[in-house]
């Protein structure tokens, strides 16, 4: 702990400072909210259950507030959305908040105070590209492939189509998205190298040295743009892998779940401005998705029928009923016919899903420092110091607190928030093996073969 | 004289119509056994103005149906007349059903309201609109506000500039460059620009309209300023010298000049121009609405897509078809109007 010292006092008072308000007020009766009418934004991804929910079940109604809910076209216009006051908040990529906050795109002090799930994408490719890839997986007793699918298996196509000139197309959904990241994870798990940002030299590109090429198509248009054979395959998430078997257009080889086990997805995003400005609506925004996410989960995923029924309703994720259901109850078809259990697959509130937890936003700038977007080296304390900027367990546990003291929640709902200090126990449950502690990010990032490492610029 | 010549113009065409209409029936009389003239002249009519395009529509709707069944996409199959058909009902039942949950959410929030008075007696309650979705009505309704206020708009900027563009030659040499080269540019490339500055400009904390409304209205602006303001300048321009030396000999002031002759006189052109803009600007709103994401049929259009549904195609296609005949209603509303003003008559044809 003796690095995180020199920080630790700047960063608690600037906790205390703006949180001072915000546990005041816990304290006492829970006020009125400032703000009565709010706009919030989403894309049409399974992951914005909890907002639908809060919104259907009169969970933001219960709390005095009147929202509307618009799906938005891609997450640059739903981020602007947030930074111009258009939407009060939005469904974000938990990379958005921390890459506003440090600059990377647009600079604007974003907060989360509500991590809205763990888990729920997937790794698409093409039918062309897994009829190539097929021969070189390892198969079970029965026939089918094993399980998780390494990108050691792409390899060799990848480098066909280099050899023959011609580019390996892959989509994500932004360059600071989970799905960047991932794909990126698990191509360098396998040997491919997905290829390095200069921001500092005015390339945002992302292929710089890469073996494969990625590039932004927004989540619904995934499928289309493959289709169209403008990508090879694809990381996205639900119900857009889904739609892929449906459509038989391509095959899903690989879940997030299982490139890292439990990791954190979307985040609820608002300004700090906002935060400020209206705090009673802030924790009574974040209660209401607090209880959504936790209504999603209840009794062993009992609702996640009726939350899929809702969920394509048009003016949600509109997919069919059944191309949602087919990941949001538990299960995951890969290649057609090939359906197998992933109950945690999509994960809203079990292991603390919905807790801002700090390490999570580390790993994060640990990913953007490892591809260049965060072109120079930064102590740990640096990685701390911005991912306390960002993700507010204050304002969620002041919302928590709040619910316990209503009997709208137990205690066991949560962390224990007097020992809590925002960092999970080291993680194992990586694809290639590697332990992350979000306590070491440079220590971190210095495991990996592909990347850069402490001291490496582009 | 203004109104000799209105009298003459309406002679004329009314002469025309008679003629063509007996040349028509002539030649049906070749070879024919004679019935009742009258009931022949029916029955061509009603052939002509509601049998043939009456059969032009089932034709369609067959060579629809038959090449629906033939295209397969990766949502289904192209949807034919009969899902379109059964897509429209399921919209206005969404619609129906959206309405009773919007009377709920009403009741909820009177209890709500009247709950907090009693604990909070300072509270000043003031009604919040209706949250939930907009259904497919209520996006035909938005796209027709927009388009009709932005064309409004329009009209007030650009009849007045038409006017005196038409009326002063030096005026006109200096303008017309401008717009010679707006006029081609299509209003969606504005669209960036144009929401960049609404969202800089338009900032109230309680604001009137949305600003996306906005947005899609000053496109739609945009779109009809050019047609409108070429065409009353031309009008204008071209008003016969006959009229003008009235004006002169009468020595009207410059007020009274427009007013009583070059207004009535520039009218047909006037009208010509919004009616043709008009048009147009339909056009661009719907691709407007896609592309910023402003409520209107548009953005349903767009949504569906990204929807991906097994219904999708079909309600896209229901789409398509209220937007051709709200497109469709309001020329014939704008003919109607031309009609109406017009004295010459020209360009009213169809």
């Amino acid at each position: 702990m003796k690095w995180f010292k020199p920080l630790k006092s700047v960063a608690l008072s600037a906790l205390i400072s703006v949180s001072g308000l915000v546990s005041m007020q816990a304290k006492a009766e829970l006020g009125y909210p400032e703000k009565e009418e709010l706009r919030f934004g989403f894309i049409k991804l399974t992951d914005m259950a909890p907002i639908a929910i809060a919104y259907e079940k009169g969970y933001f109604e219960d709390e005095g507030l009147y929202v509307t809910i618009e799906a938005q076209a891609n997450w640059k216009v739903l981020l602007d959305g947030v930074i111009d006051g258009r939407l009060d908040g939005a469904h974000m990529l938990a990379g958005q908040p921390i890459a506003a906050t440090m600059g990377y795109g647009t600079k604007a002090e974003i907060i989360t105070p509500f991590s809205m799930d763990l888990n729920g994408n997937g790794i698409t490719v093409s039918n062309e590209i897994w009829k190539q890839m097929k021969p070189n997986i390892p198969k079970r007793a029965d026939g089918k492939p094993q399980h998780p699918i390494k990108a050691d298996a792409l390899k060799p196509v990848v480098e066909k189509y280099k050899d023959d000139g011609k580019p390996f197309n892959m989509g994500m959904v932004f360059p600071v998205s989970t799905h960047n990241y991932e794909l990126r994870y698990w191509l360098a798990a396998g040997g491919i190298h997905p290829g390095y940002y200069a921001p500092h030299k005015g390339d945002t590109s992302g292929q710089i040295n890469a073996d494969a090429l990625l590039s932004v198509t927004p989540p619904p248009q995934m499928p289309a743009t493959m289709e169209a054979g403008t990508i090879y395959g694809y990381c996205v998430g639900e119900p857009w892998n889904q739609q892929a078997v449906f459509k038989n257009i391509g095959v899903p080889v690989v879940t997030d779940y299982e490139i890292w086990k439990d990791n954190p997805e979307k985040v609820f995003g608002i300004t700090k401005a906002f935060a400020e400005k209206y705090p009673n609506t802030t924790i009574r925004l974040t209660r209401a998705l607090i209880r959504a996410a936790k209504w999603l989960d209840e009794n062993n995923n009992a609702n996640r029928p009726e939350a899929v029924k809702i969920l394509s309703q048009s003016n949600y994720v509109g997919a069919d009923y059944d191309v949602i259901a087919n990941s949001m109850t538990g299960t995951f078809e890969y290649e057609k016919g090939d359906k197998r259990e992933v109950p945690d697959f999509n994960v809203f509130f079990r292991y603390n899903a919905t807790y801002p937890y700090y390490s999570d936003a580390i790993w994060y700038l640990t990913q953007m420092r490892r591809w260049g977007q965060i072109p120079e080296d930064k102590p740990d304390a640096w990685y701390v110091d911005i991912a306390k900027k960002v993700y507010r367990p204050d304002i969620y546990e002041a919302a928590a607190r709040s619910l316990i003291k209503d009997k709208l929640a137990k205690v066991s709902d949560f962390p224990n928030f007097a020992e809590e200090d925002g960092f999970r126990n080291p993680q194992t449950h990586f694809i290639d093996g590697i332990v992350y502690n979000g306590k070491k990010p440079n220590e971190y990032i210095n495991k990996f073969s592909i990347g850069l490492k402490q001291g490496d610029k582009i | 004289m203004q109104a000799r010549t209105e009298l003459s113009a309406q002679g004329c065409l009314g002469e025309r119509t008679n003629m063509t209409t007996e040349t028509a029936l002539a030649n049906n009389n070749i070879n024919k056994p004679i019935i009742s003239e009258s009931l022949k002249t029916t029955i061509t009519k009603t052939f002509k103005t509601l049998l043939i395009p009456f059969a032009g529509i089932l034709v369609f709707l067959m060579i629809w149906a038959g090449a629906a069944s033939k295209i397969d996409t990766s949502l289904g199959k192209f949807p034919g007349p009969s899902a379109v058909w059964e897509q429209m009902g399921s919209l206005y039942e969404e619609h129906s059903a959206e309405r009773v949950k919007e009377q709920a959410f009403y009741e909820r929030q009177e209890k709500r309201i009247e709950a907090r008075l009693a604990k909070d007696p300072d509270y000043v309650p003031k009604i919040r609109a209706y949250t939930g979705k907009e259904t497919f009505p209520d996006q035909i309704f938005t796209s027709l506000i927009t388009v009709l206020s932005g064309f409004v708009l329009a009209a007030v900027i650009a009849i007045p500039l038409g006017i005196a563009i038409g009326l002063n030659k030096t005026l006109n040499a200096a303008v017309n460059p401008v717009i010679q080269i707006f006029k081609p540019v299509s209003p969606l490339a504005w669209l960036p620009l144009v929401t960049m500055v609404v969202s800089a400009v338009y900032i109230s904390p309680d604001p009137l309209v949305a600003k996306s409304f906005l947005n899609s209205m000053i496109t739609v602006t945009l779109c009809c300023l050019w047609p409108m303001v070429i065409n009353t300048s031309v009008g204008v321009s071209s008003i016969e010298k006959d009229l003008v030396n009235v004006s002169r000999v009468l020595r009207l002031p410059a007020l009274k000049h427009v007013q009583k002759i070059v207004l009535p006189a520039s009218i047909p052109m006037i009208f010509t121009g919004m009616r043709l803009s008009l048009g147009v600007a339909w056009m661009v709103l719907i691709a407007a609405e896609m592309l910023a994401q402003n409520p209107g049929l548009g953005k349903f259009v767009w949504d569906e897509f990204q929807n991906g549904s097994s219904n999708s195609l079909a309600r896209i296609m229901v789409a398509v078809i209220v937007i051709g005949f709200i497109g469709f209603l309001l020329d014939r509303t704008m003919l109607q109007l031309q009609r109406f003003v017009s004295w010459d008559k020209a360009g009213t044809a169809s």
